[in-house]
């Protein structure tokens, strides 16, 4: 079956409402994707049919809801190929992901002088954890840089990486610029100097077919809110040895095996990593989130980003005043339009757009660093997904010359 | 919320501010500076005033941002000249006021151009942006007094 928008999107209820009287135009899907109807359905149903804790009872709902949560443990590995389910632990999203690995691992592995590098591209949450965690282990921080078209400079990367290197720490694609990075270069040289790569998915997972067994990171995190699934529900890839030679991340029940008056004993991976009750209606909707994504297949979802990336940078860029961040070969970049016009501060262009029903983010996108780097104190941003069409592409087109007349009158 | 009235937020006046604020720049003889930002997105202000004798002398600001922010800041410093402590704080409530839908407040001659950013009311999520250099304002007056 062809790909088709205006169908898919009939699949998204929260797309069909009108916003200040003007139909919805939803491009904010970088901050957080919309649902569609199946993963709703597959919350209630739980909650409504399923509903028991997990891997504690011997009665018959408990059985159900540890086997559709184990289910979807299962799916949510193989949509990213990893060789095992075990290998995928169950987080809040990308940004408890990122902080698991920062103090299990790094706490453990991390000493004076070594050093962990990270790139002036990422979003605070793959930037914020490792600060913390060097503060506490004195490990220093280092940059990779951005050239002027936020990509990342690569050209001394073998020199910037040296034995002192624990570990590299980058994002998969950008969500304030879209850049697309090189991850399997950056992995092989990274793996050269003996250090470990964690990749940052939260944007990459959404709009890359991920295979973490060609990728080479050793920790790959990402969250569902951003494709299709829940908020509260995300995930850590990591191969088992790895995981297995970590510390837990939080004590509590779920991730023992022995509890003692003086110690414990640890539950097997992935569970040492869960701690309490997880979020099972969350996993069982990220685990309906990829079957959905599975059946459109990801070659269609990103092929029809890209037609659409294209439509939109002609467009956009024909308007007088417009700036457009990230790399020029759309071939490097996502669907991600981040954007300043003419001397419209961001926010005053999104609370326009906002009243001719387009959603757009506007601010630093949690990425100070980048707006330093190109020294700006905000941007807008139009990012677009599965469920987007070229007509909310015309439609952001309009709604930007409502900002030119009146910043320009 | 069906249509909202752009109009009554971009007026040509707050526009007109924000490309030629008022008392944008250095004030070398100021008593105090108050440093406000909003994080979320990126708003700036430094509010530098001279305070003599418990009246405002001059008021001056730095920064950056939106309209809303930059021309609230510009024609706030443009009604403080000459105002006694009591009469800034007095000026900074009413304002507060107005941006909270007090339609009384907002009939407040004394609000000067500042009532052109009566409509900021109507979208909620602007209305920060418009008090940035009012809150700026009202530590400085706080921060005077406890001096005295």
């Amino acid at each position: 079956m062809s790909f088709d928008a205006e169908v898919v999107r009939r699949e998204f209820p929260t797309l069909d409402q009108t916003v200040h009287g003007k139909p919805l135009v939803y491009l904010d899907s970088a901050a957080t994707s919309q649902k569609p109807r199946v993963v709703i359905d597959a919350l209630s149903d739980y909650y409504e049919h399923g509903n028991a804790n997990v891997h504690r009872g011997i009665h018959e709902l408990s059985r159900r809801a540890t086997v559709a949560y184990e289910a979807a443990r299962e799916k949510v590995a193989n949509w990213i190929n990893a060789v095992d389910p075990s290998e995928l632990v169950w987080t809040k999203g990308t940004t408890e992901a990122i902080n698991l690995v920062a103090t299990s691992w790094g706490l453990d592995n991390l000493g004076e002088g070594d050093e962990i590098l990270l790139t002036v591209m990422e979003h605070h949450a793959n930037l914020v954890p490792w600060q913390i965690i060097a503060g506490r282990t004195g490990a220093t921080l280092r940059y990779i840089e951005l050239d002027d078209q936020g990509r990342l400079v690569l050209d001394d990367l073998d020199s910037v990486l040296t034995d002192r290197t624990k570990l590299v720490a980058v994002t998969h694609v950008s969500n304030a610029l879209g850049t697309i990075n090189p991850i399997e270069r950056i992995a092989e040289a990274t793996h050269a100097a003996g250090a470990l790569l964690l990749v940052d998915g939260a944007q990459g997972a959404v709009h890359t077919k991920v295979d973490v067994q060609s990728l080479g990171a050793d920790f790959y995190v990402f969250s569902g809110h951003k494709m299709c699934g829940p908020t509260g529900i995300g995930a850590l890839w990591a191969r088992k040895d790895l995981l297995e030679a970590m510390s837990p991340y939080q004590g509590g029940g779920e991730m023992i095996q022995f509890v003692h008056r003086d110690h414990s004993t640890w539950a097997d991976v992935p569970h040492k990593f869960e701690a309490g009750t997880p979020n099972i209606a969350g996993a069982i909707g990220l685990g309906a989130a990829v079957d959905f994504l599975g059946e459109i297949g990801m070659d269609a979802i990103v092929a029809h980003e890209r037609e659409l990336l294209a439509y939109a940078v002609e467009r956009l860029e024909a308007i007088d005043g417009f700036r457009l961040f990230g790399p020029t070969a759309l071939s490097e970049r996502s669907a991600v339009a981040s954007f300043v016009m003419g001397d419209a501060h961001p926010h005053d262009i999104s609370t326009i757009l906002d009243a001719e029903g387009v959603a757009v983010r506007a601010g630093h996108h949690c990425a100070q660093l980048v707006m330093k780097h190109f020294e700006v104190a905000a941007t807008a941003r139009a990012s677009f997904y599965l469920y987007n069409t070229t007509d909310d592409v015309d439609r952001l087109v309009d709604a930007l010359g409502v900002v030119r007349k009146i910043f320009t009158a | 919320m069906t249509e909202v009235a752009l109009n009554s937020l971009y007026q040509q006046l707050i526009l007109e501010h924000y490309r030629s604020p008022r008392n944008k720049g250095e004030l070398p003889e100021k008593t105090v500076e108050i440093h406000m930002a909003n994080p979320v997105c990126g708003d700036e202000i430094r509010l530098q005033l001279r305070i003599e004798g418990g009246r405002i002398e001059e008021a001056k600001f730095v920064g950056q941002g939106c309209s809303i922010s930059q021309a609230a800041v510009s024609m706030l410093t443009s009604k403080l000249e000459g105002r006694s402590l009591d009469d800034a704080e007095g000026l900074a409530k009413r304002f507060t006021d107005m941006m909270h839908g007090d339609e009384e407040a907002a009939k407040d001659r004394d609000l000067g151009d500042l009532r052109a950013l009566a409509g900021v009311s109507k979208f909620p999520v602007r209305i920060k942006c418009a008090l940035l250099g009012f809150d700026a304002l009202q530590e400085a007056l706080k921060e005077t007094t406890g001096d005295e």
